[in-house]
């Protein structure tokens, strides 16, 4: 019992450690909760609509297969064929973006990165921040800031649907400025409970996107886990029997 | 059956090799918990290899190919994703294995006469291992390995006269490029697993010469039966095949635990920057190695003075390389007339002790930037020399407190 008691404590240690030192801001803000549901097949094709209209004409997910993303959220080739293929011409094409790399570079300043990993480099929790916070500010270029990501070259390319924000300031103890909240100062055609529920379905899909073998992974796991279980009660009474006339 | 085993008998010592290595290879009958690392160790390695195998026929290794050609394996090739997965993992628990697997020798003084020359191997097969690990850590040519690469191989700038030729001699380049993931993949992929191969045979040999020890460091070959048998020892065919098949059933129950819910185990299997593309304009905010490296980061990142005039980042690299090797000279540091911890004073309990948690602390540290403060007021750095310290007096000091320790009487036969 206290050899278990020590590995326990020897494999749990580091774990337990990292949670609690782990990376858990968004910039120079928390993080938002988001919820995470990969399970849920009606959220993920509409994240995927977003996608494929607003992020993919300038962010490509060229890692991702147009057929295998249909393939895996119950979306037919005839309907991807129809729906979603704006910038490739064959449903087993990868996920490329449609405007031009030196282009965008020009445009921007910066190539707009691939998005096929960005839930894994920078976590779901981010990615849903970081959609969610974009305000208007005169001093940058583009004349949207983010409280995520700071001077981004990205502009609120959803600024339609959450409408135009603004921060607002505060005062901390050593008088300083920092960000307090957002204040809305022109209305979007959504809510921003719709707002909210849209992003979620796209940091859904993202986090998918990432990964997409983490739809099959923790059913497999179960599986494998439970033939274990079962396989060691016979590996042990096989041991059992062997050893009882040893000592 | 029979004729066909007598013909390949008079051409190859097949059933005498069975013999000696599996039914009559006479093994102490009170190994407990410890004992199992060692065949967990070899299974460990052949899964790296097999699915290693796998992993070679649709990696690509060219700067402009390799991230895309992982994620082609993570997302294309049928079953990929488990593949890489399983070796991931498996680089991982290797680790933890061989670690698990190294503190059982200093529990029971399994070094110690005639053991020293296994011992000596088996270091040899953890550095090799680190080689393995690093020059695999590279290929999937994500920022963090890149970053790494690039740190890591300065460090042999340090070195004074040769070191900036000796650095671009193993780069193959001036910065880490395609050269270098070339040469990394070959040494990855043939060089190193061949030596290791090789080394974990001899390492199995030589302790089939000698025969293995056990938690009382009893001599088992001492008292033997009228059969010439070891009266303490059971064959290791069936009694300790059926027993590691529990062993590997548990270990494999952790193993498909991490590999199916949390391959990433929160960022200390799989690194978060290493889902970027290596870019080296793009310096992640903190160069971390992965965390079976991170007590020896530590110690290359504990020396902060200058002194005898050489630089202190020389220092560091010494120290470095100083804390992997000394684990070569433990047989002839320990001075104890015991093997096991059962039978020894409190003396070497507490400095076994110290060194575990330094290790640890250390390895917890190595991922933290040595600026800010962990724990308790203090910043990072300090700890991390205190504990530089301690790591450093397990060694230096143990032919004194090993010496002048207050030993137990140790018994004639193995107990329970």
């Amino acid at each position: 019992m206290r050899k278990l008691l020590m590995l326990v404590v020897v494999l749990g240690l580091p774990t337990g450690a990292f949670a609690a030192g782990g990376h858990m801001s968004c910039g120079a803000v928390d993080c938002d909760r988001v919820d995470i549901d990969l399970g849920d097949q009606a959220s993920l094709q509409r994240g995927a609509r977003i996608f494929v209209n607003y992020c993919l004409s300038c962010h490509s997910a060229s890692y991702m297969r147009y057929n295998r993303m249909g393939h895996d959220l119950g979306i037919s080739d005839e309907l991807v064929k129809e729906h979603l293929l704006f910038s490739a011409d064959k449903v087993g094409d990868l996920m490329k973006a449609v405007m031009p790399k030196d282009d965008a570079r020009d445009w921007f300043g910066v190539a707009p990165p691939d998005l096929s990993l960005i839930a894994r480099s920078r976590k779901p929790a981010w990615v849903y921040t970081y959609m969610r916070s974009f305000y208007r500010d005169s001093k940058s270029p583009s004349g949207w800031n983010n409280t995520v990501f700071a001077h981004v070259a990205m502009p609120h390319v959803l600024y339609e649907w959450q409408g135009d924000q603004r921060a607002v300031l505060k005062k901390d103890k050593h008088g300083v400025e920092v960000f307090d909240r957002f204040e809305i100062e022109r209305v979007g055609t959504m809510n921003p409970k719709e707002y909210d529920r849209a992003m979620r379905d796209l940091t859904n899909f993202l986090t998918y996107l990432g990964e997409p073998a983490k739809l099959v992974r923790y059913r497999i796991g179960v599986y494998v886990l439970i033939f274990l279980a079962v396989f060691i009660v016979f590996a042990y009474l096989l041991k059992k029997e062997y050893w009882k006339d040893i000592h | 059956m029979q004729t066909l085993l007598a013909w390949i008998d008079e051409r190859f010592p097949l059933t005498k090799v069975w013999k000696e290595h599996l039914a009559e290879y006479y093994a102490p009958k009170n190994f407990n918990f410890w004992y199992y690392f060692g065949s967990l160790a070899l299974l460990v390695l052949v899964m790296q290899i097999v699915t290693g195998i796998f992993l070679t026929m649709h990696y690509k290794p060219d700067t402009a190919l390799a991230f895309a050609s992982v994620e082609y394996i993570m997302r294309d090739v049928d079953w990929g994703w488990l593949i890489r997965y399983m070796h991931s993992t498996g680089a991982s628990f290797f680790f933890i294995v061989v670690y698990l697997h190294m503190f059982r020798a200093l529990l029971y003084g399994s070094y110690q006469k005639p053991r020293e020359l296994i011992w000596l191997i088996g270091v040899v097969i953890f550095v090799a291992l680190m080689a393995e690990a690093f020059t695999g850590y590279l290929l999937p040519w994500g920022n963090m390995s890149y970053w790494g690469a690039q740190v890591i191989i300065s460090l042999f700038d340090a070195i004074p006269v040769v070191g900036p030729t000796l650095s671009e001699w193993l780069r193959g380049d001036f910065v880490v490029s395609d050269a270098t993931l070339n040469r990394f993949f070959a040494f990855h992929v043939s060089a190193i697993p061949l030596i290791l191969v090789a080394l974990v045979f001899v390492h199995i040999v030589a302790l089939h010469k000698v025969g293995s020890n056990n938690p009382d460091g009893v001599e088992i070959k001492k008292k033997k039966g009228p059969d010439g048998i070891p009266l303490d020892g059971i064959p290791f065919h069936p009694y300790y095949t059926v027993k590691d098949i529990v062993g590997v059933t548990v270990f494999l129950m952790l193993f498909a635990a991490v590999m199916f819910f949390a391959p990433e185990l929160w960022g200390w299997f799989l690194e978060p920057d290493n889902f970027v593309p290596a870019n080296n304009l793009l310096t992640p905010p903190e160069i971390v190695p992965l965390w079976y490296f991170t007590p020896y980061y530590s110690i290359l990142r504990a020396s902060v003075y200058n002194f005898f005039w050489i630089d202190a980042k020389i220092w560091g690299v010494i120290f470095m390389w100083l804390s992997i090797l000394l684990f070569f000279f433990i047989p002839w540091l320990d001075r104890s007339p015991v093997k096991s911890i059962r039978y020894r004073g409190g003396k070497y309990k507490t400095a076994l002790a110290i060194f575990v948690v330094s290790f640890i602390v250390l390895g917890y540290l190595g991922t933290k930037s040595p600026e800010v403060v962990s724990f308790f007021w203090v910043k990072n750095v300090y700890w991390v020399q205190a504990f530089t310290v301690l790591y450093f007096a397990f060694f230096f000091l143990m032919p004194w407190y090993t010496k002048y320790d207050k030993t137990k009487p140790v018994p004639e036969r193995v107990t329970g």
